[in-house]
């Protein structure tokens, strides 16, 4: 789309967006957030882009193929779910580390998983339709 | 409250199946949104309607709101927002292939 | 132990991820697919046998307290439908190395299908309304992804018709959810079985019972709701095709089961009349459109419809034979309705067509397919000794012991119209002098390769088999029909375990 208020405005709110999704994406540790609107967000971020600068660009800027990235956090969900197993636990069963004040556990891997796993699909199912 | 609650899912609905049972695909899309809308709304109402109550349970109130039909309510959205965007790839898809976007795939005919 | 419950839900799912992440070639995805396919059967096979030893198995996930948790059951009925899902499974992806094009492969054929086996049996093993409404949800996606694959024109259409129909559904099963939520508080399905019996409002109940099987009734193509079916599955490709045919619609079966023998059983009079009406008509009506047809998928496609109707009607019935008898109908079925489509698949390679008329002769060129044909077909028809008699016999049997002479008599003339459509594509494809050449993309093959027959041939091998050594699998059904209709061991299990 040509439209240089809306193009000079992306370039200054995709880095805030995608900023800001990872703000939620830790914040659902204990607040309201987590991994599912972190991925809504990024990928409004990635819709707003498309827009403007095409698909071909968002790609390129990805890097990355948006299947890989949902199968990746597929990947990193489920193996959040293992190391309960060692803790004699069921599987999924959420295992927390103390480091120093900070206390950090397996439900954290987890929601980076769904929001890898989100962000690739919004982004796969972005590109099917911008393309088209 | 319940009262006009219950008139907007019945609207909602009523919408819905009007529009599914249009021929074209768009507006068979949009009623399938809607419909999906309104039992979305339904489920979420199952908690019972509250005013002012902790989300999570908190030390300073007894009662706190059902937190479950929240949780429901966000995964039906969840998949029905991906249900959405196939549905929406497949009827673009289908349009441009067929060149028109009757359901069956046939060409109008014309008048 | 309860790691084996999670175990084919996950390994189908690592070895999807495996296979995107690593980006395979062709043969080696195809190998990886085989050896995914080995290792589910080993795994179910294996959850069989512990739940034969300790009856029902439950395993709470992330260790949540009862009944806010999601739990996976496996009791009798479970784990034999999880075991039959790896067969069709491993026979469906050592057929397919030779059948799915490269075009198709890079579409992402073995992910999709390797997510649908893990959703199917995550449906399977659940123990929870809502987590079952999720895995549906996730056999739809894998399914529409694997229908869009390619996609020339007439099978877009049908894709839509099929979303909307599924979607519709899913509008149904949250809408009776939330129903029930309301009603009870609770989701868990054995918490269900008793608090379900408590709620003074019983007229509410009914309602989100019979907008449940509405629900199912959609997803496994009862009367009136079927016409997705045969509009869809004649358009997919061999294998894919041939898994759908098989497990899909028996998804919805099972849902059925499982609700309607541990949850609503407290308006029989309506609820199961309903189905045992709904079953009649869809046996009748699929069977009559049958015949009308002269295409090998379009037939088989109608005949799961009236198939269907056979397992419903025995949970109709509702005793423990019946059930014993839906059991041993859902065993047989998948085998033979899968294994029937990858023939039909093999034939066209044969002669070049789907369409009967234009086939024939294939008796005289291909005396293993015309085996590989006859097997599944006159064990669908409900030949003696194969699997589908007993399959039919205990139905019918059912049928008459708890005195409904009539849906007796109807099942059974409706399997003596079976065998009118299977001699129907016997004497076309087989028997009759091979027509006119005809103009077909698909150059005629006279050797079928090994890869193709091998899952054909092992596949009648089991109806063989199932149908000689009645005797075990019959005891089995037997206890899983007592399992079914007096469900005090598994609400136990799960309401003690937690």
């Amino acid at each position: 789309m040509q439209s240089i208020i809306l193009k000079t405005a992306t370039r200054l709110m995709v880095g805030l967006m995608l900023v800001f999704a990872v703000y939620l994406l830790l914040r659902g540790h204990h607040e309201p957030g987590g991994g599912f609107v972190a991925a809504l967000v990024s990928g409004t971020a990635f819709a707003l882009f498309a827009i403007t600068e095409g698909p071909a660009q968002l790609r390129r800027a990805i890097r990355v193929r948006p299947s890989v990235i949902a199968m990746t956090g597929l990947a990193v969900a489920a193996a959040a779910g293992f190391p309960a197993l060692f803790a004699g636990m069921p599987y999924l069963t959420g295992i927390w580390w103390k480091i120093g004040e900070i206390s950090l556990g397996t439900p954290l891997i987890f929601d980076v998983g769904v929001f890898l796993a989100v962000l690739g699909a919004i982004v796969s199912l972005l590109l099917a339709l911008e393309e088209n | 409250m319940e009262l006009l609650i219950s008139a907007c899912l019945g609207v909602m609905i009523a919408c819905g199946v009007y529009l599914l049972l249009r021929a074209r695909t768009f507006s068979v899309v949009l009623g399938l949104i809607l419909m999906s809308f309104a039992v979305n709304f339904f489920l979420f109402i199952t908690g019972r309607l509250h005013t002012d109550l902790p989300a999570i349970i908190s030390p300073d109130r007894s009662i706190y709101a059902d937190p479950l039909p929240q949780a429901l309510v966000l995964t039906a959205i969840v998949i029905g927002f991906a249900m959405t965007a196939f549905v929406v790839v497949l009827a673009l898809r289908a349009g441009r292939e067929l060149e028109t976007d009757h359901v069956d795939g046939k060409p109008e005919k014309t008048q | 132990m309860n790691l084996l419950l999670i175990l084919p839900i996950l390994l189908p799912m690592v070895m999807a991820m495996i296979s995107v992440l690593t980006g395979l070639d062709r043969a080696r995805s195809g190998m990886l697919a085989v050896f995914g396919a080995l290792l589910h059967l080993c795994a179910s096979g294996f959850l069989l046998a512990t739940v034969v030893d300790h009856q029902v198995l439950v395993l709470w996930m992330g260790n949540w307290p009862a009944p806010a948790g999601i739990c996976l059951v496996a009791d009798y009925l479970s784990a034999a439908m999880v075991l039959i899902t790896s067969v069709i499974y491993l026979a469906v992806m050592v057929y397919s190395g030779k059948e799915i094009t490269p075009h198709q492969r890079r579409s992402g054929y073995y992910p999709l299908m390797q997510f649908l086996t893990a959703a199917i049996c995550g449906a399977f093993l659940t123990g929870d309304l809502f987590n079952l409404y999720v895995w549906f949800e996730l056999i739809l996606m894998a399914s529409f992804g694997i229908m869009i694959m390619e996609n020339p024109g007439s099978r877009l259409t049908s894709a839509v018709k099929y979303v909307t129909m599924n979607l519709l559904s899913t509008v149904f099963l949250i809408m009776a959810i939330g129903l029930i939520y309301g009603l009870t508080g609770t989701l868990n399905m054995a918490d269900l079985h008793e608090k379900v019996a408590q709620v003074d409002n019983t007229a509410l109940v009914t309602g989100a019972a019979l907008l449940l099987m509405m629900a199912f009734a959609i997803k496994s193509a009862l009367f009136p709701l079927f016409f997705w079916l045969p509009a869809t599955y004649h358009t997919l490709p061999v294998p894919v095709a041939a898994f759908f045919a098989g497990m899909l619609t028996k998804v919805g079966v099972y849902a059925l089961i499982r609700l309607f023998t541990l949850v609503f059983v407290t308006d029989v009079a309506v609820t199961h009349t309903l189905l045992m009406v709904m079953a009649v008509l869809t046996m009748v009506s699929g069977v009559a459109a049958a015949a009308s047809q002269m295409d090998i998928r379009r037939i088989l496609s109608f005949h799961i419809i009236s198939q269907v109707g056979y397992m419903v009607l025995g949970l109709a019935v509702f005793t423990p034979l019946a059930l014993a008898g839906t059991l041993v109908y859902l065993i047989h079925h998948i085998i033979v309705k899968a294994n029937l489509f990858l023939v039909s698949g093999l034939i066209q390679r044969a002669t070049g067509s789907f369409d009967l008329k234009q086939t024939g002769g294939l008796y005289q060129t291909h005396g293993l397919l015309s085996l590989g044909f006859f097997i599944p077909a006159f064990s669908l028809a409900g030949f003696p000794p194969l699997s589908g008699f007993w399959a039919k016999l205990l139905i019918i049997y059912a049928c008459l012991e708890a005195g409904h002479y009539f849906l007796g008599a109807t099942a059974a003339v409706v399997g003596l119209m079976t065998v009118f459509s299977m001699i129907k594509i016997w004497t076309e494809a087989f028997w009759k002098k091979k027509a006119l050449p005809v103009d077909s993309p698909v150059e005629p093959l006279v050797d079928i390769p090994f890869q193709l027959m091998g899952p054909v041939l092992c596949l009648c091998l089991l109806t063989v088999l199932i149908g000689v050594f009645m005797e075990p699998v019959l005891k089995f059904a037997l206890v899983a029909g007592e399992q079914l209709m007096s469900p005090h061991q598994y609400v136990l299990a799960v309401k003690g375990g937690g």
